[in-house]
């Protein structure tokens, strides 16, 4: 088990994580996700003390990282960035880490079997394709047959066959008891294999939920509405037949603590029949979107949230003049 | 790569990866292993050995062969005055330099390529990997410095030996001929503190050449006593004096006080090292 508690680290001034919590459950493939430069990787790097945070702490089994013995016994990481040296080989990688634990030299032989390196584990790690090395670094993580696996974007750049080994290989993992904590930035890749979600953006959690929850709320065609005029809007969709819920769709997220006034999500109306009950009875929208799909649901938990994503437009807002 | 191979069994009685807690001895295997398994690392080593012995004879040989020639005499004295520092003086002067590229290498390259993560998530508490990496490097020069010293010692008194009778016996040299492979082993962990502090390759490389080599002339150019005071102080200045049989009436420190001033300045480069390790961000 993880848990993160308060986890905050500021890098120049800025937040990466910002009052971060959450608990990782054993047992189950939780999917960690967010848009790029949401916190992930470093959310991960405060879990496994590479970095230090400036508020908070992460536990494992209880523990900090740094307090646990020998501690690639307990916990397999896969990080997104490479911690191979280019000259060295496979087997000597896994070998020098099996050494610093105690773990028999047995071991790397049964780690590059399952992960299939036997054939080039003396070959020079630098002329691993970008599978190979994703591979090796499954069975670095695999080395101390930990309990708890962290992979940080363990699918980025393998191919169909290679996303499906580690799908079923992660499955597999959590079935057997293990807590696998798996990093993503695609909710589609997520939506197959997590089965519980942690959803962040801008290093702040948007939601923790099932992943099967996280679906069925957004496979609902849902819209948004906001408008000063929301009691007598509501009671005309109502009316019409449609279901609302005051608030964001998201009832703990941010967006929906910020905003809450005036908003309203709807489902069972499409967008176009609320425009016409609103300009039926002369009520101001503010806003008026339909949110669909599953990479819809998750632009829209992380909207407000995405580091580097385009500027969003201010029309829907302009219409109140 | 194809077949997607059966999952290890949970973990129980029959865990594979089971085995005795490591301890020390586990981190420096590992160290050994991190050193031998690298290419740059055992070729810099080689290119140490090759340079050094090979500059003994060629120097020496030169020597010897214009011993009788024309502005001789002056260099026949010095050479005679400290027959084992001019022996030695050379393989030295170059072969520090591969072992100071050596010391910055074995940890700046865990920080260029991402093995530190690798390493620090083995051993979260990062200071045993530190001492480790010392302890496995020290021995490693230690034994491969002393050869070469012995090596270069023979080799050069053999091929000057009409001219210049010296040998291990003689008053001081068995001392200079150790000190030169104590001299380039502790100058290997002062290179690995260096590079542990600046975590990039050129940077420290340029940082420990200033130190052994630029730092020496610019201070040799400061006037007054002061000025040879803290000349005689440096790393280099007061670490090399070890490796001289005779003392110059201009050396302020004796060999074994200059080793030690070396050795302060090496172990305060590590405490610096270890402390940047602990507190700074991977």
């Amino acid at each position: 088990m993880i848990e993160a508690q308060d986890l905050t680290k500021v890098y120049g001034g800025k937040a990466a994580v910002d009052h971060l919590s959450f608990t990782v459950e054993p047992g189950r493939v939780t999917g960690f996700l967010g848009p790029n430069g949401a916190g992930k990787s470093t959310t991960m790097r405060l879990i496994l003390g590479l970095d230090r945070p400036q508020s908070g702490y992460a536990l494992i089994n209880g523990r900090r990282y740094r307090d646990l013995k020998d501690p690639l016994h307990t916990v397999g990481a896969l990080l997104e960035a490479k911690s191979v040296h280019p000259g060295r080989s496979a087997r000597n990688h896994l070998l020098f880490l099996a050494q610093t634990q105690g773990i028999p030299a047995s071991r790397v032989e049964e780690v590059l079997a399952l992960v299939g390196l036997q054939d080039v584990a003396d070959k020079r790690a630098g002329g691993f394709s970008l599978g190979m090395s994703q591979r090796l670094g499954v069975a670095v993580a695999m080395l101390g047959n930990p309990e708890i696996l962290l992979l940080d974007e363990p699918v980025n750049g393998l191919d169909p066959e290679g996303v499906l080994w580690i799908r079923n290989l992660m499955k597999s993992l959590a079935a057997e008891g293990r807590t696998v904590l798996v990093s993503s930035h695609l909710m589609n890749e997520m939506a197959v294999t997590a089965d519980h979600l942690i959803v962040i953006g801008r290093g702040r959690l948007i939601t923790e939920a099932s992943t099967e929850d996280v679906i069925a709320r957004s496979t609902d065609k849902s819209v948004r509405v906001r408008t000063p005029d929301a009691d007598r809007m509501a009671e005309m969709i109502a009316a019409a037949g449609g279901k609302v819920v005051r608030g964001g769709a998201e009832s703990g997220a941010e967006v929906g603590a910020q905003n809450g006034a005036g908003l309203l999500t709807v489902t069972g109306l499409e967008a176009p029949r609320i425009g016409e009950l609103a300009a039926s009875a002369s009520i101001v929208l503010h806003e008026l979107t339909p949110l669909a799909s599953l990479e819809g649901a998750f632009m829209e938990l992380t909207s407000g949230s995405v580091e580097f994503g385009a500027a969003k437009t201010e029309a829907a807002h302009g219409s109140t003049s | 790569m194809t077949a997607t191979a059966p999952v290890t069994p949970a973990r129980g009685p029959a865990d594979p990866a089971a085995g005795r807690h490591a301890g020390f001895a586990g981190l420096m295997r590992a160290e050994w292993t991190k050193i031998r398994s690298v290419r740059s690392t055992v070729w810099t080593l080689v290119i140490f050995v090759v340079v050094c012995i090979g500059f003994t004879a060629l120097i020496a040989w030169l020597t010897e062969s214009n011993w009788f020639g024309p502005r001789a005499a002056a260099r026949n004295l010095r050479v005679l005055a400290d027959p084992v520092g001019f022996i030695l003086g050379t393989g030295i002067g170059l072969g520090q330099l591969a072992i100071a590229v050596l010391g910055v290498l074995i940890i700046t390259s865990e920080y260029s390529t991402g093995v530190i993560r690798a390493s620090l998530l083995a051993v979260p508490r990062r200071l045993p990997v530190l001492a480790a990496k010392a302890v496995v490097f020290a021995v490693l020069l230690l034994v491969v410095t002393e050869i070469v010293a012995f090596c270069s010692f023979f080799v050069g008194s053999a091929i000057l030996h009409a001219h210049v009778p010296v040998a291990l016996g003689d008053a001081g040299v068995t001392r200079a001929v150790i000190g030169a492979g104590l001299y380039l082993t502790v100058l290997g962990l002062l290179a690995l503190a260096i590079g542990t502090m600046i975590r990039h390759t050129a940077g420290s490389i340029s940082t420990i050449i200033g130190v052994v080599f630029v730092l020496p002339i610019l201070t040799g150019l400061l006037p007054g006593s002061w000025g040879a005071h803290i000349n005689a102080y440096l790393p280099e200045q007061a670490g090399t004096l070890i490796t001289h049989t005779h003392q110059t009436a201009d050396d302020l420190l004796s060999p074994w006080q200059g080793f030690g001033v070396l050795c302060i300045w090496t172990v305060l480069a590590l405490a610096v090292a270890a402390y940047l390790l602990e507190h700074r961000d991977a």
